[in-house]
């Protein structure tokens, strides 16, 4: 199975996941500070930061891109909990 | 509607808003003895009225009353809201009906609690930021972003003809008195701190940006959305929220503070406690305090955390839980901010130890970061399960630093730790 290396900055700490996996599942598990509500896409608690690595990441849905759009979300913004990783490396962080 | 009237303030500048005097709990979470108000206000100028706020549904009544007495609602061009909570914006859709020309000025944050609020498809609006600024013709209303005071949605007005300073929740409290004015009314100090301590204060670097911006304006009036409108030297209200946003006590940024909390029945969770510190002081910059949690209720717990950077927390399990002083200390945390903070946990167990596990969770749960995973040892923790305690401490306090070695871990592993019997 593909795999993807996803850094997270804030705690220094590399996960190894299959590709897939949805940001949400492996920050929580390793307490990176990322936060979450709804998990569905909706509220936008759990927007986080794309350091690089963004072509790694899977394409923006309709519901995700309107979600953080009325979160005033930059270039470089995902929800955790929509946002899937595809392969390679990926370096994110809260926020 | 009580028998006053609307209010001024200033020259064309009135209060509109409500009185409730019977209300004794609001929020859930906060008290009052002799109820609150609900501070509306309009603004005339030359070329336009402007309302500034509105009241908790239930008062729309009052609010229009009292607004009809100063203002038509042709007159009115400008609707600004400072805050979109139910307690300032109940009356607003009957407002933006009776007032169908008047233009809404809000915060960028405001639009999805404002769409949530009027359900009309051809709701117009207009997004403002610091710098930003609308004119009545002679007198000009200004807009200062101040989000999370309390909610990301909230900006204060500044009305530069008249130095009154429309400030929303901020500088205001849960006071009831139709004197109105900080002169003339009861004594209301314990109110406004009050009011501080459980509404701004887990925003507390919120609110010393939002002095950034307020100090230097030549204020010569408060009105907040709540309470007495701050007429007699308004300024020391300001010097107020410095001194409370303000850190205790400064002993030198030069170090991390790592606090541990535990509880212990027969020494075991204790010991760990000890590891852990005697771990953490191993990394330089560091400083380690330990608590036994049996001594105290929470209060003075909730201050040093507060100003701490890193939590650790041993409870033994007991009918498979996390005892109950730990519970509540985590659950009297709302008051404070606490996110980013780091955290860990670790205790000893008799049959099961879902302890840690629970601590964690709920530690995530407050946003804290938990990059370190937890100790457990059954019963009494041999020299291996304290080697391990102390390593925790080592790593947390290198998380602290900045000084932990990145680290490489693959998913499946992740999960497993996870399981309490890993
Ligand atoms: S958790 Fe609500 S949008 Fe992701
Ligand atoms: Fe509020
Ligand atoms: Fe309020």
């Amino acid at each position: 199975m593909p795999k993807a290396n996803v850094t997270f900055e804030n705690i220094g700490i590399t996960v190894t996941v299959p590709a897939g996996t949805r940001l949400i599942e492996i920050s929580e598990k390793v307490g990176a500070g990322i936060t979450y509500g709804c998990r569905e896409g909706e509220c936008g608690t759990c927007m986080m930061r794309i350091v690089s690595g963004m072509e790694n990441m899977s394409e923006r849905s309709v519901l995700e891109d309107k979600v953080l759009q009325e979160n005033m979300a930059g270039r470089n913004n995902r929800l955790a909990c929509q946002a899937q990783v595809l392969g390679g490396d990926i370096v994110v962080r809260p926020g | 509607m009580s028998e006053i009237g609307a209010i001024e303030i200033a020259p064309g500048t009135h209060w509109v808003g409500a009185l409730d005097p019977g209300l004794r709990e609001f929020d859930i979470i906060l008290r009052t003895a002799n109820g609150t108000t609900y501070n509306s206000y309009c603004v005339r100028g030359s070329a336009g009225v402007a309302v500034i706020d509105t009241v908790k549904a239930s008062h729309a009544d009052e609010f229009f009353a009292r607004l009809e007495q100063v203002a038509r609602y042709d007159e009115i061009t400008t609707i600004v809201l400072n805050h979109l909570e139910p307690d300032h914006t109940g009356a607003l859709p009957e407002l933006m009906r009776r007032a169908p020309e008047a233009r809404l000025y809000i915060s960028g944050k405001a639009q999805l609690m404002l769409k949530a609020l009027v359900k009309h498809d051809d709701l117009t609006y207009t997004i403002v930021n610091t710098g930003d600024f609308v004119e009545l013709g002679d007198r000009t209303l200004h807009f200062l972003n101040t989000p999370f005071l309390h909610w990301p949605d909230t900006q204060c007005t500044w009305l530069e003809q008249q130095g009154i300073l429309f400030s929303g929740d901020v500088f205001g409290c849960h006071f009831c008195d139709s004197r109105l004015f900080n002169g003339q009314v009861g004594d209301f100090r314990f109110s406004f701190e009050y009011y501080y301590a459980h509404i701004m204060r887990p925003f507390r670097e919120h609110v010393l940006d939002a002095l950034e911006l307020i100090d230097p304006l030549p204020l010569k009036l408060i009105a907040p959305a709540h309470g007495p409108v701050l007429r007699d030297a308004p300024k020391s209200y300001v010097q107020r929220y410095r001194q409370l946003a303000a850190p205790l006590l400064h002993v030198g940024a030069d170090f991390k503070s790592l606090l541990v909390f535990y509880i212990s029945s027969y020494g075991n969770t204790q010991r760990m406690a000890e590891a852990v510190r005697d771990g953490a002081e191993t990394i330089d910059g560091v400083r380690v305090s330990l608590y036994d949690l049996q001594a105290g209720g929470d209060l003075p717990f909730v201050d040093l955390i507060e100003e701490a950077d890193g939590l650790a927390f041993g409870s033994p399990t007991i009918n498979g839980d996390a005892v109950k002083p730990v519970w509540d200390l985590l659950s009297s945390l709302a008051v404070i901010k606490v996110r980013d903070k780091l955290g860990a946990a670790f205790g000893s167990y008799g049959w099961s130890g879902e302890a840690v596990n629970m601590i964690e969770d709920r530690l995530r749960g407050l946003k804290l970061r938990v990059p370190v995973k937890g100790v457990r040892a059954r019963l009494i923790p041999t020299e291996s399960e304290l080697a391990g305690c102390c390593e925790l401490g080592r790593q947390l306090a290198q998380h602290l630093t900045g000084s932990n070695e990145p680290k490489i871990i693959s998913m499946s592993e992740l999960l497993t730790r996870e399981s309490p019997h890993a």
